[in-house]
Parts: structure tokens; sequence; C-alpha cells
């Protein structure tokens, strides 16, 4: 009865193409931008910005990553976490770097946080390209194998040299305090989590945007012949090594984006463990979940894995249960490892299928035939 | 037959955001009068066998002194856990939570993990929370003038190594010279900590230093005890783990014929869950301790009719009087005396963690205030001061006998004056510098 796009014309091809070609789409799409910006900040209290929102926005950078190679792209990928400490770490490695004494001048000059993140991102996009190389030659399982390496080779390197942390004793990093904008400190203790909130959310909302639009370019549909068929995608002229390694270079990318985040904006300090192979496992998870191949996916995914466990923990509390803190930890893993044995049985192709099913259903109502 | 899962997924689904709901109009504090204390404690995951008794020595102390004497000073204490499983994210989250709650918010943090001491370090400062890592954390945060809100009493690991290291020059007369020491560690923040002073110790002894780390959890450590045992045959070993690692460790240098008496652990790698879960190739083993095991001290009279036979304990009865339990016993007594130091000067009310950290920086644990609260024995005396957050306390060595620990020397002071102290000062202002924090003056407090 609402949801339904009888009526709506599209006169133009710049009408035909866009995002969200259904007038209630688009309307939903910028109420939740007005709500994530505006309205989230002034409700939501600190402990929900800085230990629930904030890692869950770090964690859709990491599964739109994810979703990138193994979702559009067909590469399955065990190297998440190594590629989040890449970020993480070329990140740290980036904002203490004092240019103005590499320069010779006298001030001490640092780089830009937005430079830091993206600088951040391309380094671990080169790291990802050497990584993908096996690519090439390997397929599937035994893929994901190979890209255990650069789990363990970068956890490994990062503990091992000195440099990467420079030269601390413990070999933990932790953000030096910067500001966006004068006076707007960023990173650091000090930065308060709505900025800290706002600068992580424009920056999910830019790179999801332009995920969406790769995966509608034509390196996203190249990526899609090469997942579906990638012989058939090489005969029809797709150049499989072009368009492997982009997808690699592409998803460390938003990879290494969302470890310095998460090193930066969330934790402020962080030893190469926090990107352990569990973190690998749980984006793909993530992107199981919410679903293979899609942006709403990568959200969706990120969001049952981020905030169920917080939900669980929290929520006999909430209900004025005293239950003991061990008990609820148990409980959290029982609950969440059914719930996610269920969602799996009830939709196969994860969170992503079910919205598309209950737009469907909703298309119809009230009159299903 | 779709429509009705899909049904089934919605009511979960509106479950679901109704708890989410719930969570946000939630999460605020209880309104009860008192002094909230959180218990950032694990008692699941990997490490949890020696967190569970940390956790419970730790709560039955407060609850020995609501039951007792009525809270600190006649203020309740407010009691809460929160389980961080050992994991940085779940502790900065536990830390997020707590710090905000009860009518003045949280006293102090004892995270009990190296890892989440230094995730929470620079937020402490923000949120002017003290911090105690007692025998853990960053040891350069004993520097009160660059780390106002960090205690490191009564002793650091940097202050561990040393105090282990000289145990090693009396067993050998002094002659360190040419010796061969391994140190066997935990991969991460914590293991990495003894390192520097390690070698800062083998260049000023002149003995030879070999680094065998060990990753996350602990429990291939074959490779690692081939090499010491069979290869480097070192005279003495160090190590610094924590968890299932004890065990293997303690297995695995059976296995290759390594002397246990000639293996030193640093306190986490000496309780009796570790030795109990070796068997019996742990006998001989050494531990080093800053508080004695043992349940014959003066506390536990009082903890045993006030909460023992109350059955108000946290845990069962076999842990009380184990290394680690009494250690939660002692955390928790430092963080009940900085409360009280503060009450004796900002009044007997609820206090902000701004005013406990002024407490907890003049804790002054003397021989007769140990015995009036019933620690003489089991710790030894320490006292802070505005740049100094270590105190002074001393290590102790204590061997396995199979069946329980025994002391196998004399409390053995680090040295700091001209040693340790200046490597602290050094550490700590990089780190101020790195933070661009003004150190505060402490000649004028």
């Amino acid at each position: 009865m609402f949801y339904r796009e009888a009526g709506q014309f599209k006169a133009s091809y710049a009408a035909d193409q866009q995002i969200f070609p259904i007038r209630q789409d688009r309307i939903a799409y910028y109420t939740l931008l007005a709500v994530a910006f505006a309205a989230v900040p002034m409700v939501a209290n600190e402990y929900w910005m800085a230990t629930i929102l904030i890692p869950f926005l770090v964690m859709s950078i990491a599964s739109l990553g994810l979703n990138i190679l193994t979702g559009y792209a067909g590469q399955l990928s065990l190297g998440t976490g190594g590629f989040m400490a890449t970020g993480a770490f070329a990140a740290y490695k980036l904002s203490t770097w004092d240019i103005g004494a590499t320069f010779g001048l006298a001030e001490p000059m640092h780089l830009h946080m937005v430079f830091v993140f993206l600088g951040a991102g391309v380094i671990t996009a080169a790291v990802g390209v050497l990584f993908g190389m096996p690519s090439l030659r390997i397929k599937g399982f035994y893929l994901a194998v190979a890209t255990l390496a650069a789990q363990f080779f970068l956890l490994w390197l990062f503990n091992k040299v000195p440099w990467f942390t420079n030269y601390s004793t413990s070999g933990v990093i932790s953000a030096p305090p910067r500001e966006l904008f004068p006076g707007v400190v960023i990173t650091g203790p000090m930065a308060h989590p709505v900025t800290k909130y706002l600068f992580l959310l424009s920056l999910v909302v830019l790179l999801a945007l332009g995920a969406k639009n790769i995966m509608r370019c034509h390196l996203g549909r190249a990526w899609m012949a090469i997942r579906d068929m990638d012989i058939a995608a090489e005969i029809i002229g797709i150049r499989p090594m072009r368009t492997k390694l982009a997808a690699f270079a592409l998803s460390s990318f938003y990879c290494g984006i969302a470890g310095a985040a998460w090193a930066f904006l969330y934790t402020g300090s962080v030893e190469p463990l926090a990107f352990s192979i569990e973190v690998s496992f749980k984006v793909l998870f993530m992107i199981i979940i919410g679903g293979l191949g899609s942006i709403m996916g990568s959200f969706l995914g990120a969001a049952f894995i981020t905030l169920l466990p917080v939900l669980l923990t929290n929520g006999p509390r909430l209900l004025g249960l005293n239950i003991p803190v061990d008990i609820i930890s148990h409980l959290e893993f029982m609950i969440f490892g059914a719930l996610i044995i269920f969602f799996l049985i009830v939709e196969p192709h994860g969170l992503a299928r079910l919205w598309q099913i209950a737009k469907e259903k909703l298309r119809l109502w009230p009159f299903p035939y | 037959m779709r429509l009705s899962k899909f049904t089934k997924a919605s009511v979960y689904t509106m479950v679901a955001a109704a708890l989410t709901v719930g969570v946000l109009a939630g999460g605020e504090a209880r309104a009860e009068d008192g002094q909230y204390v959180p218990g950032m404690v694990y008692r699941t995951g990997p490490y949890a066998p020696g967190g569970i008794p940390w956790a419970d020595g730790y709560a039955d102390y407060f609850t020995l002194l609501n039951e007792r004497d009525g809270g600190i000073g006649g203020v309740k204490i407010l009691y809460d856990e929160c389980d961080s499983a050992y994991n940085n994210d779940k502790g900065v989250e536990c830390y997020e939570k707590m710090k905000g709650q009860g009518p003045t918010g949280a006293s102090a943090f004892q995270p009990l993990s190296t890892g989440i001491s230094y995730a929470i370090l620079d937020r402490v400062r923000a949120d002017k929370i003290p911090l105690i890592t007692s025998g853990l954390g960053r040891a350069d945060a004993s520097v009160g003038s660059v780390f106002p809100y960090v205690f490191t009493l009564p002793v650091t690991y940097w202050a561990g190594a040393d105090a282990i290291v000289q145990y090693i020059g009396q067993q050998e007369k002094g002659a360190l010279k040419g010796k061969k020491i391994a140190l066997v560690y935990h991969d991460s923040a914590y293991g990495k900590e003894p390192i520097k002073t390690l070698e800062a110790l083998a260049a000023k002894e002149g003995f030879e230093l070999s680094l065998f780390p060990v990753p996350h959890p602990g429990l291939e450590q074959k490779a690692t005890w081939l090499k010491i045992g069979r290869q480097l045959r070192p005279d003495y070993v160090i190590m610094w783990g924590w968890g299932v690692m004890n065990a293997t460790a303690l297995k695995e240098a059976a296995a290759v014929g390594f002397p246990m008496d000639h293996f030193i652990g640093v306190w986490w790698s000496g309780s009796e869950v570790d030795m109990n879960a070796a068997g019996a190739v742990a006998k001989g083993f050494k531990a080093a301790q800053f508080i004695l095991p043992g349940n014959s001290f003066g506390v536990y009279k009082d903890l045993k009719t006030k909460v023992f036979d109350a059955g108000k304990a946290k845990g069962e009865a076999a842990e009380h009087g184990t290394v680690i339990y009494n250690r939660g016993l002692g955390a928790a007594l430092l963080t009940a005396e900085g409360i009280k130091v503060a009450q004796d000067k900002f009044g007997k009310k609820p206090l902000t963690g701004e005013q406990i950290q002024w407490g907890v920086e003049h804790i002054n644990l003397s021989p007769e205030r140990l015995e009036q609260i019933g620690f003489s024995g089991m710790i030894n005396p320490v006292k802070l001061s505005c740049n100094d957050h270590e105190g002074g306390g001393s290590v102790i060595i204590t061997q396995w006998d199979g069946k329980e620990w025994q002391p196998a020397s004399d409390w053995i002071m680090p040295r700091r004056e001209g040693f340790l102290r200046p490597m602290y000062e050094e550490s700590a202002m990089a780190y101020a510098k790195e933070k661009g924090i003004t150190p505060r003056d402490c000649s004028k407090e």
C-alpha cells in the first residue's frame, strides 16, 4: 500500500540509473542519514557513542572491504585482520611522522588526519595487491589459506620490528592527539565521542557511496563476472590479473581505513594482538550473515555481529535480573550462536536477502496473491 | 510456509529491536547511595582460571568491608562486576559502561590485564578516574608527574625483572658474568614489558639474554623448549606467562629435562592453578610474588566469620588463601585504602574519581597500618607520593613444593634509585612528548 512504485516515471537516464530508483527508498535513505547525523549525536549518551556505534561503523567499513573482495569478486580472504593491522600501523607511522624534521623546518609538522587515513588506506592497498598475487593461480578455499599468510606474516612483522611501534617497549601503539579543524580534536583521549562519531560517519557514508558506485560501473561488473565464472569472463575480454588485483587493492584500502579507524577512533591504542585471526573470521561472518555481494548486507552483518553481543550482555541487567557476569558471558555465546544458526536456516543468503524479501512482500501488501 | 518463517524472523527482529530500545533507555546508574567500585574482571575466556580467584578475592574484601564496617567510613560500597574476558575491546566497553555509574562515578579501575590498562590509560586521564595496575601494566607509569591517574604500586614488571635477576645473582654468589638467561614470554604488551630491563641488566651484569616469544594463548611451545633445552641450555629461564601458557611451559620444560629450580616465573606465572595443571613435574618451580599466599593472615579471621561462614563468599572455599585470591584481596585493599585516605581529607561521603586520585596518591601502608587491617606479612609496606606511584614495594621468591608455595628468599628490594627510576623517567618523558603532556610539578604539591 505504502511501498509501491506505481506512478513513478523516469524521464531521464540519470533518473533511471540512480542508486535508489524508488522514491520511498530515497526518503528512507535520507531519513536514515538525517537520523544518523543529527538525531543520534543529540540522543545517544557517551557510552553508546564510544562503545557501540563507533565499533559498529568501523566494522562496517571492514565488512564493506571484505564484501568487495569476497562478495563481489569471489576471492575468499582470511587476511582481513592483517590488512586492518597494516592500516592501523601505517596510520600510526604517518601520524607520528614529523614532516618538519624530515624537511629541515624549525617547527614540528604533522600530516593532517584526513591524509593519515587516506595514506593508511593506500599503503594497505599496496600490501593487499602483494598478497593478492597468489589469487591469479589459486582459487576458492585454497586462496583462503594463502591469504592466511598475510594475516600471520603481517602481525608477526608488526610484533617483531620495533620501528613500526616507534620503539615502544610494549609493542603498543596509541593515537597521538590531533585536530581535524583548528580547535576540533579528533584523536587522543581528549577527543569528544561525538566528534569522532561524526567524522567516522562521514567516512562511512563516503566509502559506502564509493563502493556502491564502483559496483555499478565496469569494474564492479568485471568482478562479478570473474566471481560467477572466471573462464567465461576471460573469454569476453576481462583481464583476470588486473581485475583481481584491483579487487584486492580496493578491498585492502577499505580494510586499511577500518584498521586505522579502529586504532585511532575507537580504542585509542592497540597492539597487533587486537587484529588476530579472530577479527578476520568475525568480518567474514559479518558478510556471510549480512549477505555476500551486497552493500546493505555489509552493514546488516556488522550490526548483527557487533551489536548483538553488547545487547545480550546488557539485556539481563536491564530486565532487572541479577545474573553473575560469567553466566551472562556464557549465555551470550549460546544465544548468539543459536541466532546465527537460526538466521542462516531462515535465509541462507543473509540478512540482505531477508530485507529484499521483506520489500517484495511489502509491495504486494495487503493483497498478496 | 515462506511467510510463516518470515513472520517468525520478523518477530525475532522486533524483540531484538525492543531490547535495543531498552538498552538505550537503561545503562544509567541505579540510584543507591554509596561509593561505586567497578570490578573489571574476567570469569570467562582462556584466562579465566586466573581471573576467577582474583575476582572472588576482590569482591570478598568489599563484602567484608560492607558486612563488618558498613563500608568505608560508613559509606556503603556498591560493588559491581563486568566481564572483560581478558579482551581489550570488551575491557574498553566495560570501562565506558562503568565509569559513570553510582552517585559519584567509578572510584578506581583495576583491569587485571596489561592490554586493557594500556587501552584505557589515556582515557582515565581524560575522565579523572584512578587506574591501579598492581603488579601489571605500564612500568613507566610509576612516574606520577606524567601519569597522575595511573598507579603501579607496589611493584612494576621492571622491578620484578630486577628482583628476579638479583635473586639469580644471590644464587650464583654474584657471578652473573657469562651466564646464559632465557626469557620465555607471552607475545603481547604484557610479556614484552620486562625485556628492556633485562637487556639493561644483561649489559650491566654481563649475562647473555635470549628471548623466546610465545604466541597467544601459549599452547604451542614445543619448538621453543627444544631450542632452550637442547640447543641453548641456559643457566636460568625466566618466564612472563599467563593462563594456559604457564602449565604448558612447565610440562615442556620437564619434557626437555630443564631443572625446575632454575626456572623462575613472574607473579602471574606462579599460582596453584598452573601448578596443579602441570602436575608433579612442577615441583621445584620458583615464582616471584609481591603478595604472599596463605590463609593465616589477620584479615582471614574476619573474612571467615563475616564472609565465608555467612555464605557470602563469591567463590569456593578451596581458593581461599591461594596466590591469586590473595592478590585479589590485596588489590581490593589498595582501592579501599585509597578511598579511606581520600575520605580523611574530603569527608565521609561518596567521592569522585578525582578525589580518590588524591587518596591513592597519599596511601601509606606502614607496618602499623598493615597490622591494623590484617595484612601484615602478606604484603610489604608501601608509601606513595606525587611523583612516585610505585611506592617502594618489594618482591619475594617462592618455590612450589608440590603442594603449596614456600618462601625461597627474603623480601628483595628492587634497585630503583640510580637504575629503574631513571629508566622510568626517560620512558615517561618520551610518552609525555609524544602525547603533548606537560608533566605536573610535584615539588609544589
